[in-house]
């Protein structure tokens, strides 16, 4: 179905069902109870993990495919936001504009960086692409600061311009919407002690976020993803029979910086508001983790990926002391106060330390990362035995 | 994918599942019922504390930190009550907020504006808090000012100096107590021209960012106001930390004055190689080579060690400070944490007691309540002398300190000493100052 087969239409569906109900499953503790800090359902948590997941998927599309590791896809994302803002700015607070601009932009900036960097490969490719995102940092945070508004970055005003849009009341703030539908409308379902929100906005981003991911599977079943994976295992023997590989690797760095630019599009549009930290390295650097973690060149995983470590920076990094004695207030003083020093360090500002040590695990016992796991995990129990491992990508989800 | 077979037993369980769940009592809202946004409704009231814990201001993030938990402590009825003792408003009465005991939820900003944002929106949309406080940089408190504004819960900015924050980005539901760019060139420049004359050539070192820019502005036009001629404004970049290559060309320029609108660790290192280059024992124009850093913080002092004896600043408080207010302060903090406070801390502590202490006068969590009545408020006994809350722009008004190196330091918090009280009046300004100018509060903002 969708030209798809019967095991990617599947694996669609499953991401699909649990986008769809993602504001039941990251909310399965009760309200007011202790376990209730671990609940991601949010609106914003919800945004961030589909729209870093969309990101995550861009970049897997050239790195899990060609093997070029870029260092600087952070650039990207950031061009895109500084595109749809502007967008929202100039023309109207309505979220498609924004977004296709954004799209439109961070493709064209990938086109100038991919054309200049894959010039080279391997560690040389990651240095200039780490290289051009520093210098997007640097022109974002000072010199453009007429146009990025620099440290304190850009925001809508209700004195902008916005030729589409009616003037707003003095003193409104402008609020990102889709002909109408604002960005931060949430409806409740509140079942006993359950409270699940629904917002406009997660839908939004979670659709967008779904056809991203039917258009990478169907790059990883095509010709042309076929074309990037032989880059991946020999672009020389490919050279040498005669084929160009670069149009292959330039259009693939384009693709993935769209994806990219897309990703930025929706953080504005869900957010409306853009930083140029969000194009520091340590943001490049964290797709990168984010593809490693949840299993490179795999389909799902860096979905997966990005999931997790936005989980840890906004769950685990809001666990402090108090949160802690609360937890172990039923034991003896003197065992609470030792276990509340031994965890503390792991939680709260500490949550890096914690990300760090799960990511050697991955790396080290998972080498496919989280995908790997869960295969692993469905093999212990599968009934049958594991059908033949395609090292492409066609993998069951870990669930 | 397989389906397993639908079963007897299946069945059964799963008819027992749904029907306990449809038992629950179930209803759909849309969210604002309640007049604003995260109104509380059981017995407590959550406030929201957003410090940067990890970055270059994770020393401040964490005095910060302290200076809330001591605030919680005595807003519930605990410890020695602190500034509520002194503070010229006695609507708080040590039982919570409107009776309400004070939680709080903590977060961290990582001085970026994207972290900030998303960790403010977690405590507003997850935590239900009512208020959010704390920051350490301009960037993210005008991020997170803006972000309180559309989600319609109040802000109160922690340690914030740029213009920006109540300027050309202030917001209705945003209040800075701390001082800014403004009040530092105004305060210091007198003090300057009384020091060192006012023929003197001054040369500029500013950190490339927002912040730098209104710094310089502001010391440029009150020193050039005094007479002072500015030679050169030469911009760093925020990553440096080998100022070599701009202090060498300072001495060429023929100013004898250098002024470094940096912060944090980018004064620290600047000011370390300035000193090391000579420059403070050079003669120039026939007067004595002279460095001024427009705003000083404790924790930067000790950064810079023995470096910053003798060196002009201004402070928004320090804990030497001899009125009553303050020394209530240093007491609970130092009988609590074993140190005096640093300005990040007093700032943040006096932001959280003046947000109690609105509500209670107001009698309702309503940010616009809030709002009314923090609009022009004065109040006194807070460290700082007699205070007013301009409605205009929701800045503070107050006495700003000069301080400078102290050259013999008994101890390692002590290396400020108090040149001079700037009173109020020199250092206030028209709300369109051209400094100031292009923004506009717009309207409270309850929530939906």
């Amino acid at each position: 179905m969708l030209g798809l087969n019967k095991k990617d239409f599947g694996l669609l569906i499953i991401v699909a069902i649990l986008t769809m109900a993602a504001p039941f499953i990251l909310n399965p503790f009760p309200e007011g109870s202790a376990m209730a800090q671990f609940n991601a359902g949010y609106p914003d948590l919800m945004q961030r993990l589909v729209i870093f997941g969309i990101f995550a998927i861009g970049f897997n599309i050239l790195f899990g495919l060609t093997g070029y590791l870029s260092f600087g896809h952070a650039a990207f994302l950031g061009v895109g936001s500084y595109a749809a803002i502007w967008m929202m700015k100039l023309l109207t607070m309505n979220v498609i504009p924004a977004i296709v601009v954004s799209i439109v932009i961070a493709g064209l900036f990938a086109l100038l960086v991919g054309w200049i960097s894959l010039r080279r490969s391997g560690i040389y490719f990651s240095i200039l692409t780490l290289a051009f995102a520093q210098m997007s940092y640097a022109l974002a945070y000072s010199v453009l600061t007429p146009i990025t508004g620099g440290e304190t970055g850009l925001q809508p005003k209700y004195t902008d311009p916005r030729i589409l849009d009616g003037a707003l009341e003095a003193g409104q703030s402008p609020r990102a919407n889709l002909f109408g539908l604002d960005m931060r409308a949430s409806s409740e379902l509140v079942m006993g002690n359950w409270v699940f929100t629904f917002n406009a906005g997660y839908y939004i981003a979670a659709i967008v976020m779904l056809i991203a991911f039917y258009m990478s599977i169907r790059i990883f079943r095509s010709p042309f993803g076929m074309m990037l994976r032989a880059v991946k295992s020999n672009q020389q023997r490919m050279n040498y029979t005669g084929l160009n590989s670069k149009p292959y690797t330039l259009a693939a760095f384009v693709i993935s910086g769209m994806y990219a630019g897309l990703a930025g599009g929706l953080l504005v549009a869900m957010d409306t508001q853009v930083g140029a930290e969000r194009m520091f390295w340590t943001a490049s650097g964290e797709v990168v983790l984010m593809t490693i973690l949840g299993g490179a060149g795999t389909l799902i995983g860096p979905v997966l990926g990005a999931g997790l470590i936005k989980y840890m920076e906004n769950i685990v990094s809001k666990i402090n002391k108090g949160v802690l004695e609360q937890w172990f207030a039923f034991m003896p003083d003197g065992i609470e106060d030792l276990l509340v020093t031994m965890i503390y360090p792991f939680v709260g500002k500490g949550w890096h330390l914690t990300l760090g040590i799960i990511f050697m695990l991955v790396v080290i016992f998972l080498p496919g990362g989280l995908v790997e796991g869960g295969q692993r995990i469905g093999r212990l129990f599968g009934r049958k035995k594991p059908s033949d491992s395609s090292p492409d990508g066609s993998k069951t989800p870990a669930e | 994918m397989s389906f397993s077979k639908l079963t007897r037993r299946g069945l059964m369980k799963t008819g027992a599942a749904a029907s306990a769940g449809l038992t629950l009592p179930t209803y759909l809202r849309a969210d604002g019922h309640s007049g604003f946004t995260n109104a509380p409704t059981g017995s407590t009231v959550t406030l929201g504390f957003n410090v940067p814990q990890s970055g270059p201001y994770a020393d401040e993030g964490a005095d910060e930190l302290r200076a809330y938990e001591l605030a919680v402590e005595h807003l519930n009825g605990g410890g020695d009550g602190g500034l509520m003792n002194t503070f010229s408003s006695k609507a708080l009465q040590g039982n919570g907020i409107l009776g309400k005991k004070v939680e709080y939820v903590t977060g961290d900003t990582q001085t970026k504006s994207d972290a900030a944002r998303a960790s403010a929106k977690s405590m507003i949309e997850k935590d239900g808090a009512v208020m959010i406080t704390g920051g350490s940089s301009s960037g993210v408190a005008v991020a997170v000012q803006a972000l309180c504004q559309e989600a319609g819960v109040i802000f109160m900015a922690g340690l914030t100096h740029s213009n920006d924050t109540t300027g050309k980005d202030k917001r209705a539901n945003g209040f800075r107590h701390f001082f800014n760019s403004y009040m530092s060139g105004a305060a210091l420049a007198p003090v300057l021209a009384n020091a060192y004359g006012t023929d003197r050539k001054a040369y500029h070192l500013t950190a490339d960012y927002n912040w730098g820019y209104t710094t310089e502005e502001a010391v440029r036009s009150s020193t050039e106001a005094m007479g002072w001629e500015t030679v050169n404004a030469v911009k760093t970049p925020l990553t440096q930390t080998d100022f070599s290559a701009y202090i060498a060309p300072v001495l060429q320029s023929g100013a004898d004055t250098l002024v470094l609108n940096h912060y944090g660790g980018n004064m620290v290192n600047s000011l370390t190689n300035a000193v090391q280059f000579g420059l403070r024992d050079k003669q120039v124009n026939g007067k004595d080579f002279q460095i001024v850093v427009p705003l000083y913080s404790r924790l930067m002092a000790k950064g810079a060690g023995a470096n910053v004896k003798g060196i002009f600043g201004s402070t928004n408080w320090h804990w030497s400070l001899t009125d009553e207010g303050s020394k209530a302060f240093v007491k609970s903090f130092g009988t609590k944490y074993g140190f005096p406070p640093s300005q990040a801390a007093h700032t943040c502590y006096v932001q959280a007691l003046l947000y109690a202490d609105a509500v209670e006068r107001a009698g309702s969590f309503n940010p616009c309540a809030v709002v009314e009545a923090l609009e022009d408020f004065e109040f006194d006994g807070m460290g700082n002398g007699p205070t007013l809350y301009r409605g205009a722009d929701h800045q503070c008004f107050k006495d700003v300190l000069v301080v400078k190196g102290k050259e013999n330091p008994e101890s390692e918090f002590d290396l400020l000493e108090i040149v001079e009280v700037t009173p109020v009046e020199q250092v206030t300004y028209d709300p369109d100052h051209p400094q100031m100018a292009g923004g506009s509060l717009g309207t409270c903002n309850p929530g939906a």
